[in-house]
């Protein structure tokens, strides 16, 4: 073993000094010949007879060299660096093909690698500082009767980390302050988390320490932070004695007691966190009140580290236990409850889910594009076998085997992918931020949603690399291994061999390129059309003359009474203002991240399933809130000004939940019981979209704020003037009444509910760019068939002319080759979409995926561009020369 | 007739060359084609070239050293020498080669 070692290692060092030995081989043998001689001529002979006895003596000088060669390198090593060799010096021989070769598969491989960053760095991998990311599950409340993923209330959460006992449970829950630093004053991001948070990541701490077990309990009691690295940095100025020293949160001091390291930006895939405190924080910054010892709220999402060794499965079985112990234990708020382990990829509450479709469907756009580059790739390579004939010929007649030239041949292909892999390489990491560009960061929230460059990404695309080499070098590779010495041979240099067969193999390669771009082509057609519906489509509430702002008063400080007079005579003076018809506060507003509330319900008259809890999800809105956003009520009558908290209880439902509840009789006058209240129904509202246009609809009701108060509401006001003008009006009362307030940024609803759609807008221009590069890779390639038919059918075409074919029947006859082509593909294409666009059923709106106008728009321009395409090799064809052509 | 020329048998041009650097010293490629002629008085055959892809197999193998030197003549030559390692595989390969060869002797004699 230690005996093949060496002789390895020998071979692989000979391999870098081959020249170096060649040469003293030479020599060697030469002193040897050279003493034989010596020798001979000392025993008598004649010089001449001296050398040739010598030589007989000697055996096959070249051949003894060939022997020795062989055993002193590594053969395969060699060939194919020399294939290597040859590859590169053929490229630069013709730049032409090799550029646009390059260029092609650089952009398919570049797609793929920067889709394939981005998954990894938002779906699969997104907390590169975590240890162990892979053994975290994201958790998932489940709830009998409905698909949706619910939070888990403290209690549950307490008793689950306390009874499992092969998981790490983290909790984990996303809030906004106001960061005052000096006299700067910025919204942050932040994180409830639990007190194991920062150990079970596996986080230390460059400065100071995380947090304590005790700094998870005791309401209020702990006010200590740890802050983010960037915080640390760039608020702090890199302040070496931080720790221990205080900033204010919501009005209260923390003491600073820890600094993340560089690189952790929490655990909320999207945005990136600034400061962390311990669950005992909770009610300070949570506006709907104290929850750590209500069963019934659940507001904490988080995650679960898996412990070593320990499956999902395993870990789920065992918390699953847990959960029905639970629902047994307390019915009244666990009745019909679950827990599910989900993979990170599939975490339900932060941005993965929304991107999670919008990903997959880009990852196979790509592929698609790669699939169209490798075609053209193809087609140029078989064109440049066509002029490579005489030299594969040679190659063959000279004793080289078949698997030898395969074997070059895809080293050729190989060099050229490996430079478009480089390449590709250069443009996923160019793209790597390129997705936060979609989603504009509320009020100066960092975002953080970027491709991670790993090796696994890296292992991606060089299986890309060898799949497309294999992709667009096997058509060329047979098409030359297939030729035929004897019948090569025969024929001139430069005419051509196997001509059809190879133009036949081409035409193919442009059906495919042009049915796949018309896939994508419709593709991007219908995500223009859902994104445009979505734009003009109406969510049931008005959109263009509301404005919408927020006001946080549970950050600046104010209890309840001054919450309410302070919102009382805002309302009062921005009515008076100009334009605005009405103004109102609702808790929650419609399409945005923030949870409305849920409340469990109990209705008269409807009998819940076994183990159902029946949970619905309402609003707290003043009573001008309907009229403000248009949203009109089909019976009963508006809250009232006078439904305060001394007055009965009341609420509003949706039609859904009348169909559901009430089974579609009218329900005003009756009852409906929340948390254990009793409520009287005084209207039934027309539904409308609460969290994004594809939900379907849902059961959903509303009681008025002044009855459910929250410190953190948003301002809805309706008007006919411009955001502009509202928003200084705005900003001027607000000051007059408070001068340390200051609203956030005052938006219509349209904006808002746009910023929403980052998902959709997201996939529609990829699709776009991608499609786009897809209509000019088939341009590009179909362009070259038809100028190569041309060029190819010249003696044929020059013949016609002799014959009296006149300009515009040769014209004829070389668009409707080209045409006869596209219109293959597009058949092709037409079938293929019709089963491929079914995946963008997720992410589109209004807009079916066998939508005419896509396919009609997709068809247009497809026959544009080829039409395009073909007219300049036509428009060539009458021109050649007749005499020329025949002669030649 | 003129006493017929022995191939070299497969397999012992290794134990040759390491036997001839053994009671030689450094010594070039000629000299072992040489000396392994005379001491086997011209009857082995040795296409003499079939020297250097074995001896590039011992070095290789860590069992032989070779530097350029200047020969008794003032001609420059790749001078070869037996190192440490060599020298134990000589023994090995000379003791496994009698084992062989007094088996074989056996057995053309009983037979």
């Amino acid at each position: 073993m230690r005996d093949l070692c060496l002789v390895f290692i020998h071979r692989l060092v000979a391999l870098f000094h081959r020249r170096h030995l060649d040469d003293d081989l030479d020599a060697e043998l030469r002193s040897h010949l050279e003493m034989a001689v010596e020798l001979n001529l000392r025993r008598g002979m004649t010089a001449e007879d001296a050398r040739r006895e010598a030589l007989r003596r000697f055996g096959g000088v070249d051949r003894i060299k060939e022997i020795y060669r062989s055993q002193r390198g590594l053969p395969v090593i060699e060939t194919t660096l020399r294939d290597l060799r040859f590859g590169c010096r053929l490229l630069r021989r013709s730049p032409g093909f090799s550029l646009s070769a390059i260029l092609c598969l650089t952009l398919g491989i570049g797609a793929n690698i920067a889709v394939f960053s981005w998954i990894e760095g938002i779906l699969f991998r997104p907390f590169p500082a975590v240890v162990h990311q892979e053994r975290l599950l994201a958790l998932s409340g489940t709830a009998r009767g409905t698909q949706d993923s619910t939070d888990l209330s403290w209690p549950d959460f307490v008793d689950f980390q306390r009874a499992c006992t092969q998981i790490d449970l983290i909790e984990d829950k996303i809030m906004g302050t106001t960061l005052s630093i000096g006299d700067r004053a910025e919204r942050a991001s932040g994180s409830i988390v639990s007190p194991n948070y920062f150990a079970a990541l596996g986080i230390h701490p460059v400065l100071g320490r995380g947090f304590t077990a005790d700094e998870g309990t005791g309401r209020n009691a702990h006010p200590v932070t740890v802050i983010s690295y960037w915080t640390w940095q760039e608020r702090f100025n890199g302040d070496p004695g931080i720790i221990g020293k205080t900033q204010v949160l919501n009005g209260l001091p923390y003491t600073i007691i820890g600094v993340a390291p560089q690189g952790f930006y929490g655990t909320f895939v999207g945005y990136a966190m600034q400061f962390w405190v311990p669950t005992s924080m909770q009610e300070r910054f949570d506006a709907g009140g104290y929850k750590l010892e209500d069963r019934g709220a659940r507001w904490i999402e988080g995650f679960a580290k898996l412990k070593p060794g320990v499956t999902r499965e395993q870990a789920q079985e065992e918390i699953s236990a847990v959960a029905k112990r639970l629902a047994a234990a307390y019915p009244a708020t666990n009745r019909g409850r679950g827990i599910r382990l989900l993979p990170l990829w599939q975490t339900p509450f932060n941005k993965a889910s929304e991107l999670l479709p919008t990903l997959g469907i880009t990852l196979a756009m790509a592929s698609l594009v790669l699939l169209i580059a490798c075609a053209n790739v193809s087609n140029l390579m078989l064109v440049r076998s066509l002029a490579r004939q005489r030299e594969m010929t040679i190659r063959l007649a000279v004793g080289c085997g078949r698997g030898q030239l395969l074997k070059q041949l895809f080293t050729e292909g190989l060099v050229l992918s490996m430079f478009a892999a480089a390449g590709g390489l250069a443009v996923a990491y160019g793209c790597r931020n390129v997705l936060a560009m979609f989603f504009p960061a509320p009020n100066g929230v960092a975002l953080n949603l970027r491709g991670e460059l790993d090796w696994r990404v890296l292992a991606f695309g060089a299986g890309v690399c060898l799949v497309s080499t294999l992709l667009f070098g096997l058509i060329p590779a047979l098409q030359t291994a297939k030729v035929d010495l004897a019948a090569a041979l025969k024929f001139e240099s430069g005419s051509v061999v196997g001509g059809r067969g190879r133009s036949r193999v081409r035409s193919l390669l442009i059906l495919l390129q042009v049915s796949l771009g018309f896939v994508l082509l419709v593709g991007a057609g219908l995500l223009i059309r859902s994104v445009q519906e979505m734009r003009t489509a109406s969510p049931g509430f008005a959109t263009e003359d509301v404005l919408t702002t927020g006001l946080d008063l549970f950050s600046a400080g104010y209890d309840a009474q001054h919450a309410k007079n302070f919102q009382d005579e805002l309302s009062e003076r921005v009515r008076a203002l100009p334009g605005v018809k009405s103004i109102a506060f609702a808790r929650v507003r419609p399409f945005s991240y923030l949870p409305y509330s849920t409340a469990s319900i109990l209705v008269d008259g409807y009998q819940a399933a076994p183990d159902e809890q029946p949970a619905v999800e309402y609003n707290e809105v003043d009573p001008a809130y309907f009229a403000t956003l248009g949203i009109p009520l089909v019976s009963g009558h508006d809250f009232a000004t006078t439904d305060t908290e001394a007055a009965p209880l009341v609420a509003v439902v949706n039609e859904t939940m009348v169909e559901k509840y009430w089974h579609g009789e009218d329900p005003v006058g009756k009852r409906l019981q929340v948390n254990g209240r009793w409520m009287q129904v005084i209207a039934v509202a027309r539904n409308s979209m609460y969290w994004t246009f594809l939900e379907t609809p849902k059961p959903f009701f509303y009681v008025p704020l002044r009855q459910n108060f929250s410190l953190r509401a948003v301002l809805h006001i309706r008007t006919s003037a411009a955001p502009e003008t509202i928003a200084a009006a705005l900003a001027g009362e607000i000051h007059a009444l408070d001068g340390s307030l200051a609203p956030q940024e005052v938006i219509t609803m349209r904006e808002h509910i746009e910023r929403s759609t980052s998902a959709q807008r997201i996939a529609m221009t990829v699709l776009s760019l991608f499609s786009g590069l897809a209509l000019v890779l088939a341009v590009v390639g179909l362009y070259g068939v038809m100028s190569y038919m041309v060029s190819q059918r010249r003696r044929e075409l020059g013949l016609r002319m002799a014959l009296g074919a006149s300009a515009s029947d040769l014209l004829r006859l070389v668009m409707s080759h080209g045409l006869a082509l596209t219109a293959g593909g597009v058949v092709l294409g037409v079938a293929a979409a019709l089963g491929l666009t079914r995946l963008l059923g997720y992410i589109l709106y209004k807009v079916s995926p066998r939508d005419p106008l896509a396919f009609a728009s997709a068809f247009v321009v497809m026959t544009i561009a080829s039409l395009a395409a073909c007219f300049l090799p036509a428009w060539r064809a009458p021109r050649i020369d007749p005499v020329r052509a025949l002669r030649d | 007739m003129p006493p017929s020329r022995a191939e070299v048998l497969q397999g012992t041009l290794d134990l040759l060359v390491l036997k001839t650097l053994d009671s030689m010293g450094p010594v070039h490629g000629f000299g072992i084609a040489q000396r392994i002629e005379q001491v086997s008085e011209e009857l082995l055959q040795l296409n003499q070239g079939t020297l250097y892809p074995a001896l590039l197999r011992l070095e290789q193998r860590g069992w032989i050293a070779s530097k350029w030197g200047v020969s008794e003549n003032n001609r420059k030559a790749k001078y070869y020498s037996l190192t440490r390692a060599g020298r134990k595989q000589l023994r090995e390969e000379v003791e496994s080669w009698e084992r062989m060869s007094a088996m074989i002797n056996r057995l053309l004699k009983t037979s």
